[in-house]
């Protein structure tokens, strides 16, 4: 397992230099920052000295080295817009990001490995289509508008919760609600999918045959290894989440890393996306060994 | 049951004729079929039938309520924030909605096909540094990579194309490439070796029919997701730019107006939920349709009650 975990850190390792070379040099391609930070009737002189001021006034091939250095110091350069570390900005989103991507996807987890089972068990059944009728709207609808129109509906109509912000408990109900419904739909779907074919297996039919009760013939005997392919999906969904919810984060205010990513890409705020976009690249490896890690403690063949 | 019907083979039909019937047994993939042909339609002569009624303003219809007739049947849904009838509107946005999810699905088909092909097909070495490429790809924020799109070539309908296409080759890549590596060492396709088949002949004949109907599946499926990718971009102001319209763009005109006139943002979002629905179901009975292990399902079924 150490070696296995050792080879996948190289692997890794080397995409991500590929990835922070390829992020360095065509974000630059976007503009400059200058233009965008000076007011409009600067001059020259000024934005010479703005650009001198932040060394983007070298040669790209030069401050790509300058770069490289200060981050062989684990120094990410300073924020354009904040005048502070880059990366003390991307761990502070963090700070929010992560509650946000954990409490959402556990409840998805719950709620989809409970209504996937139920469904799967009175297959064809009302409860069953209800399930698969919801989850298949849900995975339809853009998240955007179903956040529009809840925003419509509770905050304005009802006056129940507020429109946008961070602050209280209530400020986090309308995000979860929306992160939700599409990592909901999928995983339901993918639960109910392998709660079947578990349930029609050899060793199901046994214990069926041996006066086992419904309920432990779910939770001893299938579940396990119905969890398997969900796993999969779960990490699919957690590194999207890990990734930040750009849209859900706009739209609600929240201060996470989709957030901070979106607009400092469009400040051209350089040192900023590319902090994010590494830190986010780690937390994604890590996710992935968990997984695998998950992957272990469900099969035992795989641990060998 | 569906032993009996299977050894009782019905008459040789043609293949679309069959394929039809198949679909017409399955009532939700019919209507889905029929509401995307629907929207094709509109979306390819309503624009030009509906001439300057999308663009033409009337001060006096801003914002007007929806189910309202007295303004005449293009404000039905209401009007927007210029007087611009939405039904209209929408109609507009359907044809370049259309069109990039369309263009940029087909272009990540061809492209990432065309890779994945060579990737499983030719030796170790390419398929690593094709898969390699792939990984970059799929690890590149698609936010970046539109900005840096749309800043250097400037945003447009083919490039906001160009970005989705590339974001999504990897999908169509890697399916390929797996499938390729299980088929090329099946039975059929050593025979073809074994007799002399040129690598074309054998890529073209043998192995692409095999994995045509997984990729055709994906593709339906994906026009979703890149719809969704669209309408997301747009709506964060890094997508189609006005005056082009999208629905995605549409619903992101409609929220300042969110508290006054909330049809502004409800129908774009309206269709496109449907259609993201209609695409979903239809690729779902495709996966069955169009798998010949599996058709037999649908088939037997359409014979049984016949």
């Amino acid at each position: 397992m150490g070696k296995l975990i050792g080879q996948r850190a190289i692997a890794s390792l080397l995409s991500l230099l590929g990835l922070m070379v390829l992020v360095f040099f065509l974000s630059r391609l976007t503009g400059d920052p200058a233009v965008l930070f000076l007011p409009i009737d600067a001059s020259e002189a000024m934005k010479a000295q703005f650009r001198a001021l932040h060394g983007l006034d070298a040669p790209l091939i030069e401050q790509f080295g300058r770069y490289v250095l200060d981050l062989l110091q684990f120094n990410f350069g300073d924020s354009l817009r904040k005048a502070r570390p880059a990366i003390d900005i991307v761990m502070e989103a963090y700070a929010w990001t992560l509650p946000l991507a954990l409490i959402t996807l556990s409840l998805v987890i719950v709620a989809a490995i409970v209504l996937g089972s139920i469904a799967a068990f009175n297959v064809g059944g009302f409860f069953d289509r209800l399930v698969s009728i919801v989850s298949l709207i849900g995975a339809s609808a853009p998240d955007f508008w179903i956040a529009i129109v809840a925003i419509v509906v509770f905050s304005i109509n009802l006056g129940w919760l507020p429109t946008s912000g961070v602050g209280t408990p209530w400020h986090w109900v309308l995000p979860i609600s929306v992160l939700f419904i599409r990592p909901f739909g999928l995983i339901v779907q993918v639960v109910r999918g392998s709660m079947l074919s578990a349930l029609s297996s050899a060793y199901v039919k046994t214990a069926r045959a041996k006066g086992v009760k419904n309920l432990p013939i779910i939770f001893v005997h299938t579940l396990r290894n119905a969890m398997l392919p969900v796993i999969t999906v779960i990490g699919d969904q957690a590194a999207a989440m890990l990734n930040g919810a750009v849209i859900v984060e706009t739209i609600f205010g929240f201060p996470g890393i989709g957030k901070l990513m979106i607009d400092s890409i469009l400040q051209r705020d350089f040192n900023v996306v590319l902090a994010a976009i590494m830190v986010t690249a780690v937390a994604i490896f890590i996710m992935n060994i968990l997984i695998d890690i998950a992957y272990g403690i469900l099969d035992p063949r795989i641990r060998h | 049951m569906t032993e009996l019907s299977l050894t009782k083979l019905p008459p040789e039909k043609s293949g679309f004729a069959t394929f039809l019937a198949m679909l017409w047994r399955d009532k939700l993939a019919f209507v889905s079929a029929m509401v995307l042909l629907l929207i094709i339609i509109a979306a390819v002569a309503g624009p030009t039938l509906l001439g300057d009624l999308a663009t033409s303003q009337n001060l006096r219809g801003r914002n007007s309520p929806p189910f309202d007739m007295s303004r005449g049947w293009a404000f039905v849904l209401g009007g927007d924030s210029l007087g611009r009838p939405m039904l209209a509107r929408l109609i507009v946005a359907a044809r370049s909605t259309m069109m990039v999810a369309a263009g940029a699905v087909a272009t990540a088909l061809v492209i990432g096909a065309t890779l994945g092909l060579i990737a499983g097909y030719m030796g170790k070495k390419t398929s690593q540094v094709i898969m390699r490429l792939a990984d970059v790809i799929m690890s590149f924020p698609s936010l970046l990579l539109a900005v840096v799109v749309l800043y250097v070539l400037g945003p447009s309908i083919p490039n906001m194309i160009l970005v989705l296409a590339i974001t999504r080759i990897p999908i169509y890549l890697r399916t390929t490439r797996a499938e390729v590596l299980e088929v090329r060492e099946r039975m059929f396709v050593q025979a073809a070796v074994v007799m002399g088949a040129s690598h074309w002949r054998i890529i073209a004949r043998h192995i692409l029919p095999v994995v045509a109907p997984t990729l055709v599946t994906i593709a339906t499926l994906d026009f979703a997701f890149v719809m969704l990718a669209e309408s997301s971009l747009s709506f964060l102001g890094i997508g189609i730019q006005p005056p082009d319209i999208t629905w995605g763009l549409m619903v992101a005109q409609g929220r300042p107006y969110l508290t006054n006139a909330w049809w502004l943002a409800l129908w774009p979002g309206v269709m496109i939920v449907i259609t993201t629905l209609a695409l979903n179901l239809l690729s779902n009975w495709m996966r069955i349709a169009l798998d010949p292990a599996q058709r037999w399902r649908l088939e037997a079924r359409s014979t049984k009650d016949e």
